[in-house]
């Protein structure tokens, strides 16, 4: 065994990658999981148990949390350390500081875990977990950011890759979002009274909520996608003019959307129309990311045939596509008089969360696991094409049944008799909405399915590869 | 709205940051050849895997 100095081969630091590749797979059946079980409950009741640690209230937290912030994190720190450093050619900055980020973000999760069932929450939607785990959040966060920016710092090829402005902006704003929204005033070790009050409160929540949804769930994503793409296209991007372009609008239009959850609310008339406003001004620089990735397969359509892991990728841009239709249609006051405390809002989540986000994080990973394990290829092609055409379905099945589900209980609500009385209750609303439950309680669990499958392709992946030191190119073809 | 003397000023750092920040991505020279950067990621792992089994590494 010849000793030689670490300078003479540098190599990528791919640990942290793996462990939060492979995390990502394991919360996603466990978040997945959570969102079949509350989506029972909702059917049947019964499945509450009558235990408390058990009752919807106390989960649906947990589900939310599990698949924003254990999935959807674990994904995008494991790519986001994968792209820095394969695009910037260069060893991820304090590799020790990435694997306190790893542990750190593990010890959230359980704690979350642990804290929700149990009733502890600050009550405010993706931000429930009370402040001690709060202030553990941002320690890792901040680490996070010291890696990541010191990797790009200490890059060897002078342009910063389109992907990371996305990473960075997703690092940057969650840091910022999170730190202004759990400000709070602790009572006891795990009871705390927020910063702000009323409809006040509501607004810093829904600006925090609105760009969790734009920083984390979006430009964190495309950051993904803008490297997933091209590399399993083996096309470079569509326009990288209009991936830069799109960038700068993208992020500075989303902050100011927030107000669109707050339509008819308390909150002033002219904050909701900002909110408005830009919710629709946000249709243009989403699609942009939508049309370059779409357009990344121009020429090479052909691929989509045999390619199953393309087929998540593109399809995934589908979805985005749709819901940054959608969104913005629901921001207008009046659609959103509607719309609001309807399945709807649910129906289009869950189009971006499964659509978006699920089966972008799956092409990705399907892409970068194997590769972390000396392989060119997952265990099974044909287990991925599988689980594509379920994942399609499942999300089909899921959010027609919201929408149908919500524009009946949007119009049932404002019926009216001609003396102006309403002409339904409220529980028959919720009576006439089973039968969408239970479909979209089938549609959740077809989903899920196909996270099992992964989970499974995944396993048999590694077990059959092996972990492998990767060099890092030592004469880079432009510097 | 009290929030507003707080997210109004924040907001409008933010920005200032924001055109701060492309100042710099403008001047340092990272909009230069934006023809060619598309492509670099794809030849850049020409050499990606597998290394000579005579050195050794730890594992983690």
């Amino acid at each position: 065994m010849s000793v030689r100095p670490a300078e003479a081969l540098p190599v990528y630091e791919d640990a942290p990658v793996r462990w939060f590749a492979l995390a990502a797979v394991l919360w996603g059946v466990v978040g997945m999981s959570v969102g079949v079980l509350i989506a029972a409950q909702l059917t049947w009741p019964e499945f509450n148990f009558g235990i408390p640690w058990l009752s919807y209230g106390r989960l649906r937290p947990l589900h939310t949390n599990a698949v924003i912030f254990a999935f959807g994190g674990c994904a995008l720190m494991a790519t986001s350390y994968h792209v820095v450093q394969r695009t910037c050619q260069t060893r991820l900055f304090l590799p020790a500081l990435a694997k306190f980020t790893f542990w750190g973000w593990q010890a959230v999760i359980v704690a979350a875990a642990i804290t929700l069932p149990l009733g502890f929450t600050q009550g405010k939607e993706y931000a429930e977990l009370e402040w001690p785990i709060d202030l553990l959040i941002a320690v890792v966060w901040v680490a996070y950011a010291i890696v990541f920016f010191g990797t790009v710092g200490t890059r060897r090829v002078r342009h910063i890759y389109v992907a990371n402005w996305f990473f960075g902006a997703f690092i940057i704003a969650v840091a910022l979002l999170h730190i202004v929204n759990s400000a709070a005033v602790p009572v006891t070790l795990w009871k705390s009274y927020s910063a702000y009050a009323g409809v006040q409160d509501a607004m810093v929540e829904w600006w925090y909520g609105h760009n969790a949804v734009g920083f984390f769930l979006t430009a964190g994503f495309l950051g993904m996608m803008y490297y997933y793409v091209p590399k399993q296209a083996e096309r470079p991007v569509y326009s990288y003019r209009l991936s830069i372009v799109h960038f700068w609008a993208l992020i500075f239009t989303y902050m100011w959307a927030g107000p669109h959850h707050l339509h008819y609310t308390a909150l002033p008339d002219w904050a909701q129309s900002i909110g408005m406003l830009f919710s629709l001004i946000l249709l243009a620089p989403s699609w942009g990311g939508m049309i370059n990735g779409v357009m990344t397969l121009s020429g090479a359509w052909h691929k989509l045939r045999d390619d199953p892991i393309l087929k998540f990728l593109i399809v995934s841009l589908s979805f985005y596509g749709m819901s940054t239709f959608e969104g913005p249609m629901m921001s207008i006051k009046t659609v959103n008089s509607l719309s609001h405390y309807t399945d709807w809002t649910i129906g289009h989540v869950h189009s971006g969360a499964l659509g978006w986000v699920g089966l972008i994080t799956m092409g990705s990973l399907y892409h970068l696991i194997p590769r972390l394990f000396g392989r060119r290829e997952m265990y099974s092609t044909k287990a991925i094409e599988l689980h594509f055409w379920i994942a399609t379905v499942g999300i089909v099945l899921y959010i027609a049944a919201m929408w149908i589900a919500g524009v009946m209980q949007g119009l049932m609500w404002r019926a009216t008799n001609p003396d102006g009385t309403l002409v339904y209750t409220f529980v028959e609303s919720v009576k006439a909405t089973y039968p969408f439950y239970v479909v979209r309680l089938i549609g959740g669990l077809i989903y899920l399915s196909g996270m099992l499958l992964m989970a499974w392709n995944v396993i048999k992946t590694v077990g059959a590869g092996q972990v492998e030191t990767v060099r890092i190119p030592l004469l880079p073809a432009h510097a | 709205m009290d929030i507003l003397y707080l997210l109004i000023p924040l907001s409008a750092v933010l920005v200032l940051a924001v055109i701060g920040l492309f100042g710099w991505a403008l001047n340092s020279g990272q909009f230069d050849d934006l023809e060619h950067e598309g492509e670099r990621i794809l030849d850049a792992d020409a050499h990606e895997m597998v290394d000579a089994p005579d050195f050794c590494q730890t594992q983690t």
